[in-house]
């Protein structure tokens, strides 16, 4: 009889019935196979494995962590606030201890998602992780978590909402960014001048397989995890560097996916992309689950799989190494970096466009962040989008000082009805979204 | 006429059955040692002085497998697995005669690795010199390629009484179950084959030819025939024959619970609209998790005899029962002790169960009788806590759709069915505690035997069809065909209902009555690159759990009274 080590809880949720469109490889069929493979190995049968239904996430859940502009309806739809409620259900299961651990299996994905949403960008809409840290941090006081994301592609949009956080760690592994969609992640992405060093970027060369991999899992993330202390662990465990799949240029394998699980330990993992749907999911996804479940998955391995046919050259591995250790290098001189870049600023501000390719949306942001030591600052954004909407949001953090905190007042109370479509605060402290009335 | 006959714990019950109700029922004492008997008796019993050329049909319901698996009394039986990647074979090891093999096929069907003819040769050769006379095969996926398994039957040759093989079972995709299911039905095979022959003939001897029909697990009945196949299917058909007789009375506009307080357990069950639910994918008995097609009901160790017992100042009820009440001379206090000192029930020794409730009372600071009274409401409470906790895990089965999660499928029972000896009494209370309505079912008592009678002849189909590989399939029917790439879910759907009524009317089902439905309906355009190359439908379709046609005047001769 199999019985598993660490009590583990899944959400699987596949939505057959919502495709971004009919050919899109965000489709019904995507997590087909993987069920037929889950139900035929008879996972929900293991002792101390455990099915959950999702309970959709609510619009304050939504709220707490996105500017949805012009509203939530318009840019998410049903399977939006299922698959974030999958996340969301497993994290509540972790911190009741019903479970010791659980895995997200839901669709759509959600790591491109940013802070503000127009539409959707590189398959997401919302940032379902997101979505779910904060609910946690808001109904059971979690404090310190890091997010380790492991799909292919650099989880921008989980940057971007933490990026000026200084108690969430966000280390991203991906396909280097000059090789890949969304073209960032680079190592001296470190985050916002009061969370200098919370942001990680590991951008690996294309052609990384399992010891690449490993070796980052090994000597680059622990060691940075160790140092963070996070009272939760989350894995954004996108599944999209398998050797198969067909949108990415990455070696890795099931047994490899099932090992990186056992080494990061994570409390929770929620899957994001991953699109050979056929010769990778049902494998990585199996191994991903008897890895959580501290199981026995020396067997999981996918048809025609070969690691001599797919072991990286000497000069990839060469080249993981420089980045490893440029890595642990900032890592270390972290504190130093954030000194120089807050100088004596009182504000700092950036500009950027943002494109939604899967909507066809450009938008262009301002954001002005107050430089703090006390908390991690108030957050003002000034954006507006090709579909004609301009709004101003404003983000007053979880750990606000009073200062912050009367800054941000201040902001959303100084704009102008008259140049926005919309003016919104988010108030972590009090756990409210306010909406100006005109 | 109709016969329905239910071997129980302690007692079987038969009745005999027209169309305008009940004729004649019967009771005798059943012999765990020789069920042979007691089912002659029974049936012999029933048919005293009438001319058997009335009867037109004979359902029986028996613990003739279950006891055979839960006291171990099972032959060898040779096992093959062949399983490809996932999780390693050996953990669900059944048999000391289990040889997990090469060979793979994948979720589609595909062959990955073929079946390695020297190894099945070696371990065909181990089975002969080891006595062995019944063998399981059972490959990952093959419900979705069988060619295994025919490869590795076919190879086995003729040295073996029988061979089963995994892909006959169920359409469902769960290859632990379909091992310890193919195990199951290997194992208690034998037995069940020589048990209904025997019974068979007997029933000849007496003038009764027509073939005699077996109940199965999920409340609807076989043939013998169908039976030698799937003898794993009537294992635990007993806790179904009695919802099965309950089904009649309940309301078939809202939900309901069904309860049957039986001595030592209470066994549960929630009926939609009427209709029972089937277990997800089957039965757990003996420790095994099984693809054997039930009705989904949990069972309790609370019942009429349990223990009374008093743990930190806590009544504590069963699970244990150690004899009858001490009304009836048995050792120690039970609930049903309780109803005589409330005076409930009357044909008994009242004296010594108030003997046995008065430590409990002594050591509560209790009247005898106001012990009493809170033993019989713990009770109470429980098999309500229980039955709720029931309902709450069934709405919380996960759903896949979008669809489903907006529909908020909910189960809310609104009455209460209620069987068993001591349900008369469980009434009242049982009203007053969850304000549900009260329904005692009549003939309560025999209720298990009509439902056995009543039973339909049930069946369940999988289709499987992938236009890119042009090919459809029923593993469990022996069906497969080409298909073109204009295959659509609608041609599937058709061609299910035709699989499923053949398979129906081969296990003994009224043609003209049959209650087919569609369990489960996908179908998913496969894309590779930017193309759809095909589509892929899956169906599952059944006969519904129900009562045949034209007896409802049976049961509708009494709504049963209200508590
Ligand atoms: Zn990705
Ligand atoms: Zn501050």
């Amino acid at each position: 009889m199999l019985r598993a080590q660490h009590k583990t809880g899944l959400v699987f949720f596949p939505a057959f019935d919502w495709a971004i469109s009919a050919t899109h490889p965000e489709r019904e069929e995507r997590l087909l196979y993987t069920q037929d493979q889950v139900n035929e190995e008879g996972i929900f049968d293991i002792q101390g494995i455990r099915e959950f239904k999702p309970d959709p996430v609510t619009l304050m859940d939504v709220q707490r962590v996105h500017f949805c502009v012009p509203d939530a309806w318009k840019v998410m739809t049903e399977s939006h606030f299922i698959s974030a409620g999958g996340a969301k259900t497993i994290g509540m299961a972790v911190m009741d201890k019903t479970i010791e651990r659980g895995f997200a299996l839901v669709r759509p994905p959600g790591h491109h998602a940013m802070r503000v949403v127009h539409g959707s960008r590189g398959f997401c809409n919302v940032n379902i992780e997101a979505i779910m840290i904060e609910y946690l941090r808001a109904a059971y006081g979690v404090d310190r978590v890091a997010v380790v994301d492991t799909d292919c592609h650099h989880g921008d949009g989980t940057q971007d909402i933490y990026w000026h956080d200084r108690d969430t760690l966000f280390i991203s592994i991906h396909q280097d960014g000059r090789t890949l969609y969304p073209g960032t992640g680079f190592i001296n992405e470190m985050g916002g001048p009061n969370a200098v060093g919370a942001t990680v970027n590991i951008p690996l060369p294309p052609y990384t397989s399992e010891e690449g991999f490993l070796y980052t899992a090994e000597q680059v993330v622990m060691p940075i995890l160790d140092d963070f202390k996070p009272q939760l662990i989350i894995n954004s465990a996108g599944q999209d560097n398998h050797y198969s799949d067909p949108i990415t240029n990455m070696n890795f394998s099931a047994q490899g996916y099932a090992q990186l699980t056992a080494l990061l330990k994570p409390n929770i993992a929620v899957l994001e992309g991953g699109y050979s749907i056929e010769g990778a999911l049902p494998y990585v996804n199996t191994g991903i689950i008897l890895a959580m479940a501290g199981l026995d998955y020396s067997h999981v391995k996918e048809p025609g799989y070969d690691p001599d046919k797919i072991r990286q050259t000497r000069d990839v591995t060469e080249r993981i190494h420089r980045v490893g250790d440029k890595v642990l290098q900032f890592w270390e001189t972290r504190e130093d970096t954030r000194e120089k870049v807050q100088g004596d600023k009182t504000f700092h501000e950036r500009a950027r466009n943002i494109f939604y390719d899967t909507d066809n949306i450009q938008e262009t942001q301002k954001e002005t962040i107050r430089i703090c030591r006390e908390c991690s600052g108030a957050l003002k954004i000034d954006s507006r989008s090709s579909l004609g909407n301009h709004v101003l949001a404003v983000h007053v953090p979880r750990s606000a000082c009073e200062a912050c905190k009367n800054q941000g007042y201040t902001w959303y109370a100084d704009g102008d009805a008259r140049e926005f479509d919309g003016i919104f605060l988010q108030d972590r402290i009090e756990d409210k979204y306010l909406v100006k009335e005109e | 006429m109709i016969i329905g006959l239910d071997v129980g714990g302690t007692h079987t019950d038969v009745v005999l059955l027209d169309r305008q109700g009940i004729v004649r029922d019967v009771k005798v004492t059943t012999d765990a040692s020789n069920l042979f008997n007691t089912v002659l008796e029974g049936l012999e019993g029933v048919m005293s002085g009438m001319d058997p050329a009335v009867v037109k049909r004979v359902v029986l319901s028996t613990t003739l497998t279950t006891n055979a698996i839960v006291q171990n009394k099972i032959p060898g039986v040779g096992i093959i697995v062949s399983s490809g990647p996932g999780i390693d074979p050996r953990y669900f090891q059944t048999s000391a005669h289990y040889f997990p093999v090469s060979g793979s096929i994948d979720h589609r069907g595909r062959e990955v690795e073929p079946v390695d003819a020297g190894e099945i040769e070696r371990v065909s050769r181990e089975f002969l010199a080891r006595g062995i006379r019944y063998v399981g095969v059972v490959g990952k996926f093959s419900v979705r390629n069988p060619v295994h398994e025919l490869q590795i039957k076919a190879q086995l040759g003729n040295g073996f009484e029988k061979v089963f093989l995994g892909h006959r079972i169920s359409g469902h995709l769960n290859f632990p179950r379909r091992i310890a299911t193919t195990y199951l039905n290997a194992s208690v095979y034998p037995i069940h084959r020589e048990f209904f022959e025997a019974v068979q003939q007997s029933l000849n001897a007496r003038g009764l030819s027509m073939p005699i029909r077996i109940l199965k697990a999920d409340g609807g009945n076989m043939n013998f025939a169908s039976s030698i196949e799937f003898p794993g299917q009537t294992i635990l058909s007993g806790p179904a024959a009695s919802v099965m007789g309950a089904i009649a009375y309940a309301a078939d506009t809202a939900d309901s619970l069904v309860l049957d307080i039986g001595g030592t357990t209470t066994d549960m069950a929630v009926l939609m609209n009427g209709v029972p639910l089937l277990a997800p994918l089957g039965i757990d008995i003996g420790g095994y998790r099984t693809l054997i097609r039930s009705l989904d009901i949990h069972s309790i160790g609370i019942g009429g005899d349990s223990l009374v017992r008093l743990n930190h100042q806590q009544i504590e009820i069963g699970p244990e029962r150690l004899g009858p009440a001490m009304a009836y001379g048995g050792p120690v206090p039970t609930p049903t002790d309780a109803l005589f000192v409330l005076k409930k029930i009357e044909n008994g020794d009242r004296e010594n169960s108030i003997k046995g409730i008065e430590p409990i009372a002594g050591a509560l600071g209790l009247s005898v009788e106001a012990a009493a009274g809170s033993i019989f409401e713990h009770a109470c409470s429980k098999i309500l806590q229980e039955a709720e906790a029931m309902t709450a895990r069934l709405n919380s089965k996960p759903v896949y759709t979008i669809h489903e999660i907006r529909e908020g499928f909910r189960l809310e029972p609104r009455q209460i069915l209620l069987l068993g000896g001591p349900a008369p009494y469980f009434g009242e209370q049982l009203k007053k505690q969850s304000g549900m309505e009260i329904k005692i079912v009549p003939k309560w008592s025999v209720a298990n035997a009509i439902g056995a009678a009543l039973a339909r002849t049930t069946s369940e189909i999988t289709l499987f069809a992938d236009t890119e590989q042009g090919m459809s399939m029923a593993p469990g029917e022996d069906y497969h065909a080409t298909i073109c790439r204009e295959f659509n879910r609608e041609d599937a759907v058709r061609t299910a209902f035709d699989l499923l009524k053949e398979k129906a009317v081969k296990r003994g089902a009224n043609p003209d009555h049959l209650e087919m439905e569609i369990l489960e309906e996908l179908e998913f355009n496969m894309v590779r690159g930017f193309n759809t190359t095909g589509k892929n439908i899956r169906i599952r379709a059944q006969v519904k759990p129900g009562l045949i046609k034209g007896y409802e005047d049976v049961l509708s001769l009494s709504k049963g009274p209200h508590a």
